[in-house]
């Protein structure tokens, strides 16, 4: 091999070799561009809401503007709101789950099901506020904390469906065998057996699903709409923690802001520890397992 | 002798039709099961129907009075009842092709340093810290751009664009308006941030799935980890990845609650991404309690129709080509 050959190959080598560090350097710099973003909002969330953050907050209604108060009426209202949609939601989402699961696994309406249900997994939130908008606002005359419920639990349906299946899959079939050669009906397996061995799993979904909804403000914006008092009547429009921000965190007064920020900071604390502890508990599950 | 005999008798009698009974109530229990279960199934697709059947049921007054002219007209007018969608559907496209823009080269970015660069006990963490930016609820988003990140684009950004890029031929004009803050761009921004860990963890999850021996082939021909990305795990993994770009797209296509903070609310078309403009979804959220006429009303639920039927589409794509790349694991 002569001198001008080893040149080549050493340029070329070289060239090769400094393109790999500009893109690896890049990689590494794009992460570091997404937790920059990270750090930033959460640390805003963090410093604004804290200060903005007095015990009136859980006492006191929401003010008209100039005044002191809190987001008692609206806590409540985004808690029951919830639980309502956590109610309606899982059932349904289990049911489905469990048919995708262990009654069409490879059925061609099993695959349209599960493949309708991950497109409702990702579908624009506003458009199920429409939805229950049409289907109960406009037939029943007008904005109830039902019709709030019922466009969250829109929401909850598709990620329960989905952790139930994927759960239910990862179930080894010699379970089922086992409980099935003992003469126990399939009711009976997928009752006792199936579900005690997904629970964590499908309660990790419910936990998510739970996360997702409570920051939710679209779909409640011309379900529930607001209110401006306490109520616990869910046939009367309700207050939600994430609609009385929207509202505030537009208008031009500063005690209304300091009231969103603080909404904001128990908003983001509570979906940050819903899904640490949902975590927590796949990864315990895990643990039990190997 | 006999009477114990009978009696025998009549004791298994009484089992088997005890057994019968049995088994013909574990029949019927498994029956009814199946039959909830099932239903529950079907309702999930009548959900996704219901959904789309209804907004056109609602929006079919605006369908009807303005006809395909509702596609195309720039008008949006409550008082003379005169509504058209294009500059929701414009503003809509805008912001969510920045965003992509920003998002897709940053998340393949991400993806690239979470398999092939950061060392191991990195991975873990790092990535569970970028997945929290998708637990985020849109309306903190919305809240901090408005109250952040605006000033800061009005303040710096946009004056920065105007004098340096602003003058440029073709693309100057997208850069030049007034320092507001708000405007398509920062919605583009603000969208980008959001999709970014949804695009990026299945870019992840796919590349994962690249069988090591086709990388350490590579490898040990002499390929540096670039070449082994760009060659080996892109092409082999190339529908997936065009899927969660997809997946993405549908998601900053329908956001909401951060586009309708930092867009501005402007019924106008312009050049100036840095000029305030509006997306479908925000002008719902706007408008849709003070809609005070039963055409204003249906307008906003037949656009909802249509960027329901565009994320339909979408994300649709998007299942299908992840499907490719999981089959084609599936048949190894």
């Amino acid at each position: 091999m002569n001198a001008s050959t080893h040149a080549v190959s050493d340029r070329l080598y070289r060239n090769r070799r400094v393109k790999n560090a500009i893109a690896l350097g890049l990689s590494g710099l794009a992460t570091l561009f997404g937790l920059f973003w990270l750090v930033w909002i959460l640390w805003t969330t963090l410093r604004t809401g804290l200060a903005a953050m007095k015990p009136s907050l859980f006492t006191q209604m929401t003010p008209p503007p100039g005044s002191d108060g809190g987001l008692a009426n609206a806590l409540f209202g985004s808690a029951i709101m919830s639980l309502g949609a956590i109610l309606i939601g899982t059932p349904i989402g289990v049911a489905a789950g469990t048919y995708l699961a262990e009654y069409a696994r490879k059925h061609p309406i099993g695959e349209a099901i599960r493949f309708v249900n991950d497109i409702l997994l990702s579908a624009p939130s506003i458009v199920l506020g429409l939805f229950v908008y049409t289907l109960v606002v406009r037939t029943s005359g007008h904005f109830s904390g039902y019709a709030g419920a019922l466009s969250l639990a829109l929401i909850v349906l598709p990620v329960v469906v989905r952790t139930t299946d994927e759960m239910l899959q990862l179930v080894p079939s010699t379970m089922r065998e086992a409980a099935l050669s003992l003469g126990v009906p399939q009711w009976k397996v997928t009752m006792q057996v199936l579900y005690r061995s997904a629970l964590p799993g499908i309660v990790t979904g419910v936990l998510l699903a739970l996360a997702r909804i409570s920051g939710e403000t679209a779909p409640l914006l011309f379900t529930a709409l607001n209110n401006q008092y306490w109520t616990h009547d869910l046939s009367q429009p309700m207050a939600s923690v994430p609609v009385v921000i929207f509202q505030y965190a537009m208008s031009p007064y500063d005690s209304w802001h300091a009231l969103a920020w603080a909404g904001a900071f128990v908003v983001t604390l509570f979906v940050l520890l819903l899904s640490l502890l949902s975590r927590a508990i796949l990864l315990r599950n895990k643990a039990s397992h190997d | 002798m006999a009477a114990n005999s009978s009696a025998i008798t009549t004791t298994i009698t009484a089992a088997i039709v005890d057994a019968d009974r049995r088994n013909a109530r574990d029949a019927r229990a498994d029956g009814a099961f199946r039959w909830i279960v099932t239903a529950a199934g079907i309702f999930v697709l009548l959900a996704l129907a219901g959904a789309a059947l209804s907004m056109l049921w609602g929006g079919r007054e605006a369908f009807s009075t303005f006809g395909l002219g509702f596609l195309f007209s720039t008008e949006w007018d409550a008082v003379n009842h005169h509504f058209g969608a294009l500059v929701p559907i414009y503003g809509t496209l805008v912001t969510a092709l920045i965003a992509m823009i920003i998002a897709v080269p940053v998340s393949f970015g991400i993806a690239l340093f979470l398999t092939e660069v950061a060392p191991n006990w990195m991975r873990g963490p790092v990535g569970a810290a970028i997945e929290l930016l998708a637990g985020i609820p849109s309306i903190i988003y919305g809240m901090w751009g408005l109250f952040v990140f605006v000033p800061l684009m009005g303040e710096y950004v946009s004056p920065w664009l105007n004098d340096h890029i602003g003058a440029l031929p073709l693309i100057g004009p997208l850069f030049t308006g007034p320092p507001l803050g708000i405007g398509m761009l920062t919605a583009g921004i603000v969208l980008a941030i959001m999709v970014i860990p949804f695009i990026s963890s299945v870019m992840r999850e796919v590349f994962l799935t690249v069988p090591t021996r086709l990388k350490e082939s590579a490898y040990a021909l002499g390929s540096t980890t670039t070449e082994v990305v760009w060659d080996i795990v892109l092409p082999y993994t190339r529908s997936a990845v065009i899927g969660g770009i997809f997946l993405g797209l549908g998601r900053a296509l329908g956001e909401t609650m951060a586009v309708t903070f930092v867009l501005g609310n402007a019924h106008q078309l312009t050049a100036s991404l840095l000029m305030p403009g509006n997306s479908i979804a925000a002008t719902i959220a706007n408008e849709f309690t003070e809609a005070d006429s039963d055409i204003y009303r249906s307008s906003l639920i037949a656009l909802g129709f249509l960027l329901f039927i565009v994320t339909f589409f979408v994300l649709a794509a998007a299942k299908l080509m992840l499907r490719r790349l999981s089959r084609q694991e599936g048949a190894k």
